[in-house]
């Protein structure tokens, strides 16, 4: 190859976090050219909006991948309304699924009938698993009315998209970017694809479940920053309301607990993490049912857990 | 259990009071060479370790009579414990005063050979264990391979346990040789090999007194030295095309060409070709969401274009700059390369496999075993006929069609690649030369298929005096493929009428099965299209088929299968061929009823019917 003769322009170097959302995008965009019938899961929290608004990124300003979220009824009031109300202002492709028989018959934790963790099967492992076989109703918001109705269509989602990071706890840490789950949801920790380079197990023999992972090498401190730097719209429960609390990881309100911080902005909550005042402390610190599971997430996790 | 979360949260980067850098180094060795200790060691001398958790180790070694080892501390931090081996790229973080670092260890058994290339894949430096006493092992040297192949271009080697070895320079220098003479047939030259002793934390994060005779770094202090890679700005432009995007919701009209820069930098204004279809266009714009407008944009970033003229291309082609012709990729469907497999079974000869390279998918056959290098003392086998799981092999690759590539030491990664075997990464490598594709499979198939073709008694010409016409295959192809089956068909009917002898058939009855994904199964797709021409002309029929957005190679392919008989290629619409130009150009100007007409006045000048 020649050397070039002529003096190119100057590209500004990436950062940091122009590198994460370069491989976000890209995994984004690999995942949408492979798989049919795909779609994101959105938590409402901090790790699956910057998912969300990478996938904007990815598709320019579109997002033309189902969004789905597991609603467990005893999710903070607050993060319902505002889900819906960026699923309005984004025009998102937006879906509800629940677990309606646990809740009718009140097998919940709350309801004070079954273990937190039993609860968390229940609500969410089940639910994800029936919403995205499309076994049971899944509900998605009709734009011209602004409300949930029935959706029509049942298709099994088989592709996945997630915003688990690896160092959130351990067994993320054992992720790939594209991660295969059997008919049984199965995870096979110890026998995962192999992923060279930019080059990514995107061929699954039919009956494949399909996790895909994009923020994978994101931690917490770069979600914050990532917030921060693109002003992503998140709900204000993370910050601090004047009573000395914020919530670090949200889920339902019966076993999710806020942490003592006075930060009410995102670049206070920068400022926080980098102090290393939660440096001991694991994020999910304040989610009651891993402690249950013996502090890891692998076995809610391998029963197909997000 | 809960120990390795414990240790990621207390050494993750999260609790930074330094700045960004980040640098992923991947540690590999031989089982026993001691890559677990020189990890323990490493974060408990950068004060990395969990609270206590060193006490613990050391109390309960104690207790069982046992000599403690920094390797006890790394098990007690891994849930793989119970199996004594890492059974994935675990990953450790650790900082000094200049960068974190993700210490990716990789397994040294055999058996996890596809982790260790995963985690090593990602790694911009890599750590080479080797025991001082045991020397240089089988997979030392099949992981130097490795090194080599996956592209980390700093590597360093560590010989350990020089304590049982009496610090003896000439232990170390004796490695040093043997190694490196081995290194440099892979055209790996390490940065430097440190003698150290693990276990007592010689040269590990400090110098060590016991060895006057080594100036050089300690391992702390040469993973600070380690250069960040930098993108490839200053290198001819790549982009492998992802996708093209063309969202209409909010009436966006753009159509974009999206992709991850792999090299080199482009500018709004400048001219660009795509390869392997040759066609051309001029950026207009340089789209991102939520982003300062660029007018430039460079190596290792995902981002999109708008041409200035409409041009039909594919995902899998790669985007050159017009300007930059002196340095564009190669096209071709044969090339050598070396490879390395990890797939449960063989690569075999033959045997169709998938090729992904950059953003191209293709079908791929080895047609020829150059040799397979024994990775453990680089002697070559000749003779074998397949390549075994953990094989590091010279072969010849042919694609069905031609594909746009770099030698790899020209540009790494538009030269490098991987092939899928029943669903699953099975081999990875890279290309080391283009071969010229004269010569193909396809069409030895074919002049094979004609030296046994079993012909009939009644001749071709008695044929057409039956029917009153002769065969022809007309293949009608565009961008609007439901204008143009519509087209099709009605030519089919009229046709008909006229008493030929005529048969319309969908490209749509040719897939596989309606899950497939289409791009994947397009060439097989293809190749039974022009199978079906071959007899369906030889039966006499005009045969009349659609096939949407066809490229100059797969009319190639078309027109070899169809032999000994011609094919009349109409295009309808808007014709984006720039290096093909089609027997007849028809446009949707006129009724279908007159473009009827014109294909009917075309097959009366060329002598078909009547």
């Amino acid at each position: 190859m020649n050397s070039k003769a002529t003096l190119e322009p100057v590209v500004k170097p990436m950062d940091h976090l122009d590198k994460l959302e370069a491989l976000s995008v890209h995994i984004l965009r690999e995942a949408y050219r492979e798989f049919n019938n795909l779609c994101m899961l959105w938590s409402i929290g901090k790790d699956s909006t910057v998912l969300l608004w990478l996938a904007r990124k990815a598709f320019f300003g579109h997002v033309p991948i189902p969004l789905v979220h597991i609603d467990t009824h005893f999710k903070i009031p607050a993060m319902i309304q505002y889900r819906d109300d960026l699923a309005r202002k984004w025009k998102l492709n937006m879906v509800y699924g629940e677990n309606a028989k646990a809740l009718a018959e009140k097998q919940t934790y709350p309801d004070g009938n079954i273990s937190r963790l039993q609860c968390c099967k229940n609500l969410k492992s089940e639910a994800l698993k029936h919403t995205l076989s499309g076994e049971w109703t899944r509900y998605r918001m009709n734009h011209n009315t602004g409300q949930y109705e029935p959706d029509t269509n049942q298709e099994p989602y088989t592709g996945v998209i997630v915003g688990a990071r690896s160092d959130e706890e351990g067994s993320r840490s054992k992720e790939r970017y594209f991660s295969p789950r059997d008919k049984q949801n199965d995870w096979d920790v110890g026998d995962q694809p192999p992923e060279l380079w930019n080059q990514y197990k995107t061929d699954f023999a039919p009956g494949t479940h399909v996790r895909v992972h994009p923020l994978l090498d994101w931690t917490e401190l770069n979600i914050w920053e990532y917030i921060h730097r693109e002003n992503i719209p998140i709900t204000d429960l993370y910050f601090d309301q004047g009573e000395g609390k914020r919530y670090r990881s949200l889920g339902c309100f019966p076993c999710t607990s806020a942490v003592e911080s006075t930060a009410k902005n995102t670049s206070e909550i920068i400022e926080e993490l980098k102090s290393g005042k939660f440096s001991n402390i694991a994020e999910r610190s304040g989610r009651e049912q891993d402690k249950e599971d013996g502090g890891t997430l692998e076995t809610l996790r391998r029963e197909g857990y997000m | 259990m809960s120990s390795v979360e414990t240790l990621e949260k207390t050494a993750s980067p999260t609790d930074t009071s330094i700045g960004h850098d980040q640098m992923n180094i991947v540690i590999v060795g031989h089982v026993d060479h001691g890559k677990s200790t020189v990890i323990g060691r490493l974060m408990a001398d950068t004060d990395s370790l969990p609270k206590g958790k060193l006490e613990q180790v050391k109390a309960y070694c104690a207790a069982n009579s046992r000599p403690f080892e920094y390797a006890y501390l790394l098990d007690a931090l891994k849930d793989e414990q119970s199996q004594g081996i890492t059974i994935d790229s675990a990953r450790c973080f650790f900082k000094t005063k200049k960068r974190h670092y993700i210490i990716i260890d990789a397994p040294g058994h055999i058996e996890f050979l596809k982790n260790m290339i995963s985690g090593a894949a990602r790694a911009e430096a890599a750590l080479l264990v080797i025991d001082a006493k045991e020397g240089v092992q089988e997979n030392s040297k099949r992981h130097g391979h490795m090194v080599s192949m996956l592209g980390i271009k700093q590597v360093v080697v560590l010989v350990n346990k020089l304590d049982l070895v009496d610090y003896q320079e000439d232990v170390f220098k004796k490695i040093q040789e043997e190694y490196s003479a081995f290194l440099k047939e892979l055209n790996v030259t390490p940065i430097t090999y440190i003698p150290i002793s693990a276990l007592q934390g010689d040269n590990i994060a400090k110098a060590s007194t016991k060895m006057p005779w080594y100036n050089g770094p300690s391992i702390l202090e040469q993973m600070d030295l380690f250069a960040k890679q930098v993108k490839d700005v200053g290198l001819p432009f790549r982009m492998p095309v992802q996708d093209i995007y063309k969202f209409t919701e909010e009436n966006d009209d753009r159509r974009i060409v999206s992709g991850t820069i792999d090299s080199g930098t482009i500018s709004v204004g400048q001219s660009v070709v795509f390869y392997p279809s040759l066609k051309s266009s001029t950026i207009k714009s340089i789209e991102a969401f939520s982003a300062p407008e660029h007018k430039t944009v460079g190596a290792g970033m995902a981002i999109g274009f708008t041409l200035t003229s409409q041009i039909y291309i594919r995902p899998g082609e790669l985007m050159v700059r017009g300007d930059e012709s002196d340095n564009a990729p190669h096209v071709s469907t044969r090339f050598k390369v070396n490879i390395f497999w990890m797939g449960k079974a063989p690569m075999i000869k033959n045997k169709q496999y998938k090729l992904k390279i950059a953003a191209k998918h293709s079908t791929v056959r080895l047609v020829e075993i150059v040799n397979v290098l024994d990775a453990s003392d680089l002697s070559s086998m000749q003779n074998k006929q397949h390549i075994d799981r953990h094989d590091v092999a010279e072969i010849i690759l042919e694609t069905s069609k031609p594909i746009a590539f770099d030698l790899s030491s020209d540009l790494e990664n538009t030269g490098r690649f991987v092939i899928v075997d029943n669903y699953e990464i099975a081999g990875g490598g890279i290309i080391l030369d283009q071969l010229e594709g004269e010569e193909s499979i396809l069409k030895e198939q074919v002049q094979k298929r004609e030296f046994t073709w079993a012909h009939s008694s009644l001749t071709s010409e008695s044929r057409a005096s039956k029917f009153g016409h002769k065969p022809q295959f007309i293949l009608f192809t565009g961008d609007k493929y439901y204008d143009t089956m519509e087209l099709a068909m009605a030519l089919e009917k009229q046709l008909f009428q006229d008493n030929c002898n005529v048969y319309y058939l969908g490209a749509k009855n040719l897939r596989d099965d309606a899950g497939q994904d289409m791009s994947d199964n397009r060439e097989e797709q293809v190749r039974r299209m022009g199978e079906l021409a071959r007899i369906l002309t030889d039966s006499g029929q005009i045969f009349i088929s659609t096939i949407p957005e066809l490229d100059r190679f797969d009319i190639q392919t078309l027109q070899l299968l169809s032999k000994p008989y011609d094919i009349l290629v109409v295009n309808v619409g808007e014709n984006y061929f720039q290096e093909y130009k089609p027997d007849m150009l028809l446009k949707f100007n006129k009724s279908t009823k007159e473009l009827v007409a014109d294909v009917i006045s075309e097959l009366k000048t060329r002598k078909i019917i009547g």
